[in-house]
């Protein structure tokens, strides 16, 4: 689905978006009533300082007076990769997108994010991964490094590393890898209007704290990360 | 069940407290009040990643982090030590795990401060959807302890430095300690070049490196809030005096972070080198920094700069 | 990656009653012994994995000649193997010791 069918299909009453150098601010209304605040990336830009503090302006401007859930639409490539960028700061600004988004989320602001298109590394844990709920679309590409640099790195062939991928979803690009880990909660259905499925999310969202590691040890995808957790937990509040 | 220490600083360079050559064990060791430590889920619980076997690399019993608690003088804390020698202490499941669950507590518990070592690469790639998950998870956990009004320290200064989703974890503590050795940001040097070219950085030009991403930079441009020499009980003291100053998380912090990286980008925004900050900052010799030692630097510093205690 | 295990009789108990320790890191060139208090007496075992394969008569004879020099009855070690030396492994085993018999 194009951005533009995806936010047809979301808000059939309407939207409106502001689109700057491949970002993205704006409104939609939602079918239940009331309206989600929407910011997101396009064209697979790359996210630098001045993509995230754009966005997190935007999000921070709400937060005092809006009300509503957060929609964070994902189409990016990694990271700004660039000397400017990381003279400036960009650990920094990556991360105050983040604290905004999850700031929100715990107060009052559901954050869900729908991954349309590509997003990788950096930019992934600034956006798709700092919200409660992240949606997959089919067709997305979410990646933490590709293959062939992995290959590089690794001194392993991508042939290999595919052969090796097979047998785990811990490590190889795709939606369906980063489902089985927890990392994305549900797959929409492109037949069906995305507002019926948004409208059903809304109404069943879960609790605002963090079950990836749950949904990754569910499904089998990351068997250890949640009880290995839980046991620090439980061992620190001990003390 | 017993603390258990790496003695093998303590054999060969009895006197050392670099930071920079300690292992991760070791700077538990100088850091703490003596003795304090103690260690959950430790190397004798062979916790070790899953993952590394179908690659044939060899595991590490703690899978490369060390997490407990402790006094920081007479102050209960969390720590959470990465060893950058180890896999270049990238972030795997387990590893991660570890520090999730770590600041969880320190979430639960509200009253102790949580002082994280870093010493990463990001993540790790063998293992790379579930330490890119690790490290959502820990950023998730950070704020939520943060906003409970726990404090947590960042300490950079190992080999590895503090890159990729570290760096993006250290922008979520309350305030980090970096020393000269330290470097922090996202993409790592030979990232950069290898997708840009080397007209965009050249990673083997050393003094580029440093200047941009080192110590003193982060320092300076306000990444950073103390500057340390490469010794441990510097770094002691400046988490133990960053813990008395440093506030929670809440709106009106979010906001003021917003105006101080905001004002960054209006006044070095087009500035082409850290040179050009240093002298706009106000800084009478930039090029005399890099080579400055640390002393000298943190009086210098300490002049032209001044700590956001609102932001972060 | 091999697996290899050393099981040997000493009549030279490790001193000290420090039940666990660890050493090293498992860097390139390195290695980490967990060292564990947990057999009787006249007993040592040692467990190495290490992903370079083929090296097992070096191990045994470093391993026997550690067992030769040292006091390492009761101890079991695990070594996690970066590939490193025999000067190396041998430096790690003997401050394992050490740190052993210190508590």
């Amino acid at each position: 689905m194009t951005l533009a069918e995806i936010l047809a299909s979301a808000f059939p009453g309407g939207h409106q978006v502001a689109k700057n150098n491949g970002v993205l601010t704006g409104h939609g209304s939602l079918r239940g009533g009331g309206q989600a605040l929407l910011v997101g990336t396009l064209d697979q830009t790359a996210l630098g300082v001045d993509e995230a503090i754009h966005l997190a302006r935007f999000v921070l401007a709400d937060l005092k007076t809006g009300s509503g859930p957060i929609l964070v639409v994902v189409d990016s490539d990694s990271q700004r990769m660039s000397k400017r960028d990381e003279l400036l700061g960009l650990n920094e600004y990556l991360a105050h997108l983040a604290k905004c988004l999850i700031y929100a989320d715990m107060h009052g602001r559901p954050t869900i994010g729908i991954l349309y298109g590509h997003s990788a590394a950096g930019a992934f844990l600034a956006t798709a991964l700092a919200t409660r709920v992240l949606i997959g679309l089919r067709g997305a590409s979410p990646a933490v490094m590709d293959l062939p640099s992995m290959a590089k790195v690794t001194k392993l062939s991508v042939e290999v590393l595919e052969e090796k991928a097979k047998s785990t979803p811990v490590f190889a690009p795709g939606l369906d890898n980063l489902a089985q880990t927890g990392a994305v909660h549900r797959v929409w259905n492109e037949a069906e209007p995305l507002a019926s499925q948004l409208e059903a999310l809304l109404a069943d969202m879960p609790e605002a704290r963090d079950i990836r590691d749950v949904l990754g040890k569910e499904r089998k995808g990351r068997v250890k990360a949640a009880d290995i957790a839980e046991r620090v937990h439980a061992l620190a509040l001990a003390q | 069940m017993t603390t258990v220490q790496d003695p093998e600083s303590s054999i060969h360079r009895a006197d050392s407290t670099s930071w920079y050559e300690a292992s991760a064990r070791r700077r538990i060791e100088l850091l703490l009040d003596s003795g304090s430590f103690h260690e959950f889920i430790g190397p004798e619980m062979r916790e070790v990643s899953p993952h590394l076997r179908v690659f044939d690399l060899p595991e590490q019993f703690d899978d490369g982090i060390i997490v407990g608690s402790g006094m920081l003088g007479g102050l209960p804390v969390f720590v959470a030590a990465q060893e950058g020698r180890f896999m270049g202490g990238a972030f795997g499941e387990v590893h991660g795990a570890k520090l999730t669950g770590l600041l969880r507590a320190a979430r639960d518990v509200k009253s102790r401060p949580v002082l994280i070592l870093f010493d990463t690469g990001g993540v790790r790639l063998q293992e790379a959807n579930a330490g890119e998950l690790a490290i959502a998870e820990i950023m998730r956990a950070a704020v939520e302890a943060r906003s409970a009004g726990v404090k947590i320290i960042g300490l950079i200064g190992g080999r590895a430095g503090c890159y990729g989703g570290g760096g993006l974890t250290a922008g979520c503590c309350s305030a980090l300690v970096i020393s000269e050795q330290g470097r922090l940001a996202v993409s790592g040097p030979e990232v950069i070049e290898t997708n840009r070219g080397v007209e965009e950085f050249d990673s083997r030009d050393r003094a580029l490196v440093w200047r941009t991403m080192g110590g003193k930079h982060r320092h300076l441009i306000g990444g950073a809030e103390v500057f340390v020499d490469d010794t441990a009980p510097a770094f002691r003291d400046a988490a133990m005096a960053l813990i008395e100053t440093v506030l929670g998380l809440s709106l009106d912090t979010l906001k003021s972070e917003q105006l101080r990286l905001d004002t960054r980008l209006q006044i070095f925004g087009t500035a082409r080198d850290a040179l050009d900050i240093w002298t706009e900052i106000g800084i009478p010799d930039a090029g005399s920094v890099p080579g400055m030692p640390a002393e000298e630097f943190i009086v210098l510093a300490d002049k032209v700069r001044s700590i956001d205690h609102d932001a972060r | 990656m091999e697996d290899i295990t050393f099981h040997h009789y000493t009549q030279r108990p490790a001193a000290g009653n420090k039940h666990v320790a660890i050493v090293g890191v498992v860097a390139s060139g390195n290695l980490e012994v967990l060292a564990e208090r947990v057999l009787s007496n006249d007993q040592f075992k040692i467990e190495i994995r290490t992903a370079a394969e083929g090296f097992e008569s070096v191990w045994s004879a470093v391993v026997a000649d550690f067992v030769e020099r040292y006091p390492t009855g009761g101890l079991k070690f695990s070594i996690n193997d970066g590939g490193a030396r025999p000067d190396t492994v041998m430096l790690r085993m003997a401050q394992a010791v050490r740190v052993m018999e210190e508590g």
